[in-house]
């Protein structure tokens, strides 16, 4: 295991106490890109800053390639690289010295750093820009400058944190390519996102994480299966009453493996059953049945189930 | 296990990482600083030579007594007094502008210091490179007041090194004690107070700081002669004095020495403590 993280809680004093992380356990392997996936403040941040060494565990301790970090920060450091959510670079200094500086922190010689540069520039399709400052860069460029510097001095372990916030669709996609570019070098990957999409496209193992618990860890694929049904209605009732009672109607049709009542109607987790949709239908018609949605489950329906919230909230 | 061993193998080379690290700082720093030298130079020149050409060369030359208030003050050897003064405030700004400021912005809006922090060394010592690089500017900006103050004044300056050494150690100790200040403001002040700072901190201990007069000229108000023993400006201005215008009352050098060294401690413990603070959750 290449991450370790053990018994790891974190409490920032004040009133009343703030238990941002509460006694995570998790492993991470070596080459993978693991996600860890959860809605805003629910200790995402907090668990990568402890493990990058730049918050103190109130409890716990977090190992990266066997090393305790909070006991050997400086020397962990080498082991680690990190994009936080903000954008760190140094505006003092272009795109080619913010690289090029940071491997000479990092022990490289002059030579060693400016053919390590070089390299990344081109890699991450940065060379245009190496003349550039960090202002003048749109906010998916300066991320992949971000990463690419994290690499530089190549890093076992890469931190993101919320990699793609902020950013448009495009530049997501463009960032995605560069995160699996990472494992062809045998960079393991550790993310944080809210965004279930880049979870399920990006991440092979994901841990849903909500009030600084880890609820669930597994594929994105075991995890959509763990919800037992292949399709999701989402029926949207006008009478609020069939909320209460179409549940029970519906439960008895067979390839129906739940039905729950949200705000607007009921939502039903179906196996792929023919005539199952219009059965379904012709059950919710007489409580005023105004809209259908149709969709399959994803992360966000794992997370509906665990915690009986919406990720977006 | 595998920690132990692999701790004990790399204590060689984990001073060398330090010491790289380090060095890659100051590089990174001294680079910055040589391309903008210009703006610094300009910024290290503006408030003395000012200062000086209102104090030492326009009011001379309104002749009478009464229009020319330094005349009465000090006499012809006000420009005296000024010239070590002047470096002193010189060498207190730099470490403002070199730590205070840049490390408000830091903490208030770029990060970038989160950056700096995950460099291969202990966070103490990216403070205290801060520290370093900050004296470097300030030795700077006094080399560049010391002609200045030297041959603008329309009165002659009276200055000569009595002593090499400890001119080059109250520089140094003065410098490093700037450096330490600004990073005790910069760390222990919110981003958007730092511009009050000025206003608060800066001003009072420049203008209290015996740089536009003698420590021992303040005998005749002697609440003031001792309140002023809490400003560590005072010892700067009085340490130059005891070096560069010796024929000028000035405090005894020893007493500089020690001062300026429990300074130097006290701000650099604060300092280092209020930037592990800021940046380690």
């Amino acid at each position: 295991m290449i991450v370790q993280i053990e018994h790891l809680r974190k409490v920032y004093d004040g009133k009343p106490d703030v238990v941002a992380v509460d006694g995570i356990d998790l492993s991470v392997r070596e080459g993978e890109i693991f996600g860890l996936l959860g809605p805003n403040g629910a200790g995402k941040t907090t668990t990568i800053s402890i493990c990058t060494t730049r918050a103190l565990p109130s409890s716990g301790r977090v190992l990266i390639a066997g090393m305790d970090v909070v006991a050997h920060p400086a020397i962990s450091r080498r082991e680690i690289g990190v994009v936080p959510q903000y954008n760190t670079l140094d505006r003092a200094c272009t795109i080619f010295e913010n690289i090029h500086f940071h491997c000479l922190y990092f022990g490289f010689s002059r030579a060693d750093a400016t053919a390590r540069t070089r390299e990344l520039l081109e890699q991450f399709h940065l060379t245009e820009r190496a003349g550039a400052r960090p202002q003048q860069l749109s906010g998916g460029l300066a991320q992949r400058v971000q990463i690419a510097r994290a690499i530089a001095h190549r890093p076992k372990v890469l931190f993101l944190d919320e990699p793609s916030a902020g950013l448009d669709p495009q530049s997501r996609i463009a960032l995605w390519d560069a995160v699996r570019a990472l494992r062809s070098q045998g960079i393991t990957v550790v993310l944080t996102t809210h965004y279930m999409e880049e979870a399920d496209e990006l991440c092979e193992r994901v841990a849903i994480i909500d009030h600084g618990k880890i609820l669930v860890e597994d594929t994105p694929a075991a995890l959509k299966a763990s919800v037992g049904a292949g399709k999701i209605y989402e029926l949207d009732l006008h009478d609020q009453k069939g909320r209460v009672s179409l549940p029970a109607s519906l439960g008895v049709l067979d390839g129906i493996t739940a039905v729950e009542q949200t705000d607007t109607g009921v939502r039903v987790f179906a196996q792929p059953v023919d005539g199952l949709l219009s059965e379904v239908v012709r059950t919710a018609d007489p409580f005023g049945l105004r809209d259908l949605t149709i969709t399959e489950p994803s992360l966000e329906t794992v997370f509906i189930r665990l915690t009986g919230r919406e990720l977006r909230e | 296990m595998a920690t132990a061993v692999l701790t004990t193998s790399s204590s060689v080379t984990r001073q060398q990482q330090y010491v790289r690290a380090f060095a890659g700082l100051f590089l990174r720093d001294l680079f910055v600083l040589r391309r903008e030298l210009l703006p610094f130079v300009i910024r290290v020149c503006m408030n003395p030579l000012l200062f000086l050409f209102v104090f030492t060369v326009i009011m001379p030359h309104m002749g009478s007594a009464a229009m020319n208030p330094t005349a009465s003050m000090a006499g012809a050897n006000f420009s005296t007094i000024l010239l070590p003064g002047l470096m002193a405030v010189a060498i207190m700004f730099s470490g403002i502008a070199a730590v205070a400021l840049p490390l408000a912005q830091e903490f208030g809006v770029t990060r970038e210091i989160d950056d700096r922090v995950m460099c291969p060394l202990p966070v103490a010592a990216v403070a205290v490179e801060k520290i370093v690089f900050s004296a470097l500017q300030s030795m700077i900006a006094a080399a560049i007041v010391f002609p200045m103050a030297y041959y603008v004044p329309a009165t002659p300056v009276v200055a000569h090194v009595s002593s090499w050494p400890f001119l080059l150690t109250v520089m140094v100790l003065s410098s490093l004690v700037s450096g330490a200040l600004g990073l005790t403001i910069g760390t222990s002040v919110k981003p958007q107070q730092i511009g009050l700072i000025f206003g608060v901190v800066v001003m009072p201990i420049t203008f209290l700081g015996c740089v536009y007069y003698p420590w021992s000229a303040l005998t005749h108000m002697r609440w003031l002669q001792i309140g002023v023993l809490l400003n560590p400006i005072v010892y700067m201005s009085e340490g130059l004095r005891g070096a560069l215008t010796t024929g000028l009352p000035h405090m005894n050098n020893a007493l500089v020495l020690i001062m300026l060294c429990v300074f130097l401690v006290l701000l650099t413990s604060l300092g280092i403590r209020g930037f592990l603070r800021r940046v380690i959750g």
